[in-house]
This record gives C-alpha cells, structure tokens and sequence, in this order.
C-alpha cells in the first residue's frame, strides 16, 4: 500500500494539460473534479484517476482534479507524478 | 529518413499531443533544457507515456535526456530504454568515454528488460569544443552511434563568442562535424536556426549546411518544418537527372562502353552514387507522401 503522507501536486492548467493536488487523509478516496468537459468526459477521468490510484496502491487521499482538456495519457502522467511526489514509505 | 527534427519540450502536453501532426521527419521529446529541474520527474513520466500511448506514425521519436553531469540521465534512461525509443540523444558529448558511458547503463537496461542488445541507438549531441574536436571519436565509440547532432548555443557559450544568424563562429564545427561523422559511415545534423520569426533565413541556413553535407537540421520550431524539408529533399530537377545518370549507365553497358558522357560530363562513380542516393531519397519520400511526390 502507498500512503500519501505530504500534500503533493502535478501538472498545470493550461490548455491540454490537467492539474492534480493530492492530500493525506484518512477518510478513504475523495476525488472532486473540475473540467471544462465535465458532463462529457467526467465520469472517464474519474474511472482512469481511481484506476491510477489503485494502481498504486493508495487507499486514502483527497483528490482535486483541474482539468483543461487532458488525453488519457497525460492525466495518467499526472496522477502518477503527483502520487510519487506524495508518497512516503510503502507499508 | 530525416530531414526535419523537431524540439519538443518534454512537460508541455498540448505541444507532444500534436507532435505527429507538425510535418517533422522526427520529433526530439526534450527532457532537458526546456524542462525545469522541479519538474524532471514528472516530464520523465509524461514522455514515456507519450511514447507508450500517443501514435507517433508520421514522426520518428527521439529523447534528448539530461547531461552526464546532472544527477537525471540514469532515472530518464531507465524510465525511456523500455519503450524502446527510435533513438536517444544524449548532450554534451565530448569524447568517446562519454558515449561509452551511456552505451553501457543502455546495455545494462537492455539485457535487464529482455531488450536485444543494440536496440536502443543513440545521435550524441556535440556542443563543446572538446566534442568538435572529438567527433570522430565519439562517432566510432559506440555501434549505437546512428548519427552526431551539432549544438551551436552551447557550443558557442564554451567557444566565448556570440552567436550570430551568420554562424561563421560555428563554420569549422559544421564542417569537422560532417567529416567526423561521413569518416564514421553516420549522419549528420545540423544545428536549430533560432530566430523563429525569420522565414527567409531558415532557407538560407538550411541550403549552407546541406551545401557541407550535413543530412538534414534539427529545429525549436514548428514553423521552420517545412523549408527544412523542402531544403533537405531533391529537386524534381535532381530527379530527372539522376534517372538521366542511370539510364546512361544503363545504355552504355548494353553498348559495351566503359566511358559514359551526359551532357557533355563524364559520369564517374561518384556521379552514379549520388544519382543513387538522390532516387532512393525520392523514391522513400514518394512512400512517405502515399504515391505521390512532394
């Protein structure tokens, strides 16, 4: 398991790109999402940051999502960078 | 084939995405000078999944990785080798040691992941004025080596002049560039021309260096794609000729002739190559365009 143990974040806002802020918490996964598609594209970028998430093994962080439009790949990179960023020793 | 190579700068998602689509033989996904050191990791991450997920089919991909004297090139050899990248840019390549070095941590990655040795080619960046000296060396260090790429910024940093749209403060790097690298049996590249608002002096500098011999011209532009590629293809004059060349050797050998005149020149073996190298090109851009030069 990889628990997040210092706010960390990945990314930017511009056009193309998505920003991802991950927080230590001890309340499970909490992702919020903004994205200029939303209704569209929101329930897919959710599914591939929880996919991401349990890639890595984390079971308890709060997750904030600013999208701008980001392919598959690039949020994966993203969620990736940030979990890295935050991540202390694997339990 | 490459005639273009484009810089793109390695954490930038909206200019990678497109990469395929901006008209360069070959794309160079950048992990150094356009990546900040705060963001190495995470430009490290991006472009292997770039290379693993995004369909580069117009533009070959190549990664310029950080300098053996930064604390990087390992973790991005070590993120990048597993994709199995068309070839790897290493920078700042003064001697033969240099390019041993990143063959070596190359081979240890390949023999690790299961990768056929030698998969990984690498086009070592020549920017100082130990690596111009060196060329030859760095050219032959290593049966990786698939071409030398030639650095003129920092190139001229290390040489104490100013670099100018002219480029006689560069003319002898061109120049021993292209002899070390021909000497070696690999390509050459020639430096980005940096003002990207000049759209007359992008041809100017293109035609100089194909005049040396180099094979074609990197660029940190988009918009310098295309007069590179135009500078870097034949002629449809250089076609016609070269189909003139073989069509002469062609029919002096039914008639039994040694010498062969056309046009009033004698067509010697250096002649016949040429005309072999310039329909090979042709024929390879004709693939590229789906039947149809351009």
């Amino acid at each position: 398991m990889t628990k997040i143990v210092r706010r960390a974040y990945a990314g930017t806002i511009e056009s193309s790109d998505v920003y991802v802020e991950l927080e230590p918490c001890d309340c499970g996964i909490d992702i919020q999402i903004e994205s200029v598609v939303l209704k569209q594209f929101g329930d897919a970028i959710r599914g591939v940051v929880s996919e991401m998430l349990q890639q890595f093994e984390v079971e308890s962080a709060k997750v904030k999502i600013v999208d701008r439009g980001a392919l598959d790949c690039v949020i994966r990179a993203r969620v990736e960078a940030a979990i890295k960023r935050g991540e202390g020793e694997q339990i | 084939m490459r005639r273009s190579m484009l810089f793109l700068p390695g954490n930038t998602p909206n200019i990678i995405i497109n990469g395929d689509e901006l008209g360069a033989d070959a794309v160079i996904l950048d992990l150094e000078d356009a990546v900040s050191p705060s963001e190495k990791d995470a430009a490290r991450i991006l472009v292997r999944n770039a290379i693993k997920l995004l369909k580069f089919e117009k533009s070959e991909v190549l990664v310029r990785i950080n300098s053996l004297d930064s604390e990087y090139w390992k973790s991005d050899l070590a993120e990048i080798v597993p994709l199995k990248p068309d070839v790897i840019m290493p920078p700042k390549m003064s001697c033969a040691a240099d390019v041993q070095a990143i063959d070596s941590y190359i081979t240890e990655l390949e023999s690790r992941l299961g990768i056929e040795n030698n998969t990984v080619k690498l086009m070592p960046l020549i920017e100082t004025a130990l690596g111009v000296e060196n060329a030859f060396q760095i050219a032959t260090a290593s049966r990786r080596v698939c071409a030398l790429q030639l650095g003129g910024e920092d190139l001229t940093a290390d040489l104490r002049c100013k670099r100018t749209k002219e480029g006689n403060e560069i003319d002898y790097a061109r120049k021993r560039l292209v002899c070390a690298a021909r000497a070696a049996g690999v390509d050459a590249y020639d430096t980005p021309f940096t003002d990207v608002n000049d759209d007359e002096g992008i041809y100017a500098d293109a035609e100089y260096a194909k005049s040396l011999g180099f094979t074609g011209k990197a660029s940190i532009s988009p918009r310098h794609v295309a007069a590179i590629n135009q500078v870097f293809s034949p002629s449809q004059e250089d076609i016609d000729y070269a189909y003139e060349v073989m069509e002469a050797i062609r029919i002096a050998k039914e008639q039994g002739r040694g010498a062969i005149s056309l046009r009033g020149k004698m067509i010697d073996a250096p002649i016949v190559a040429r005309a072999q190298q310039t329909i090979a090109m042709a024929e390879e851009l004709l693939m590229m365009a789906g039947g149809r030069y351009e």
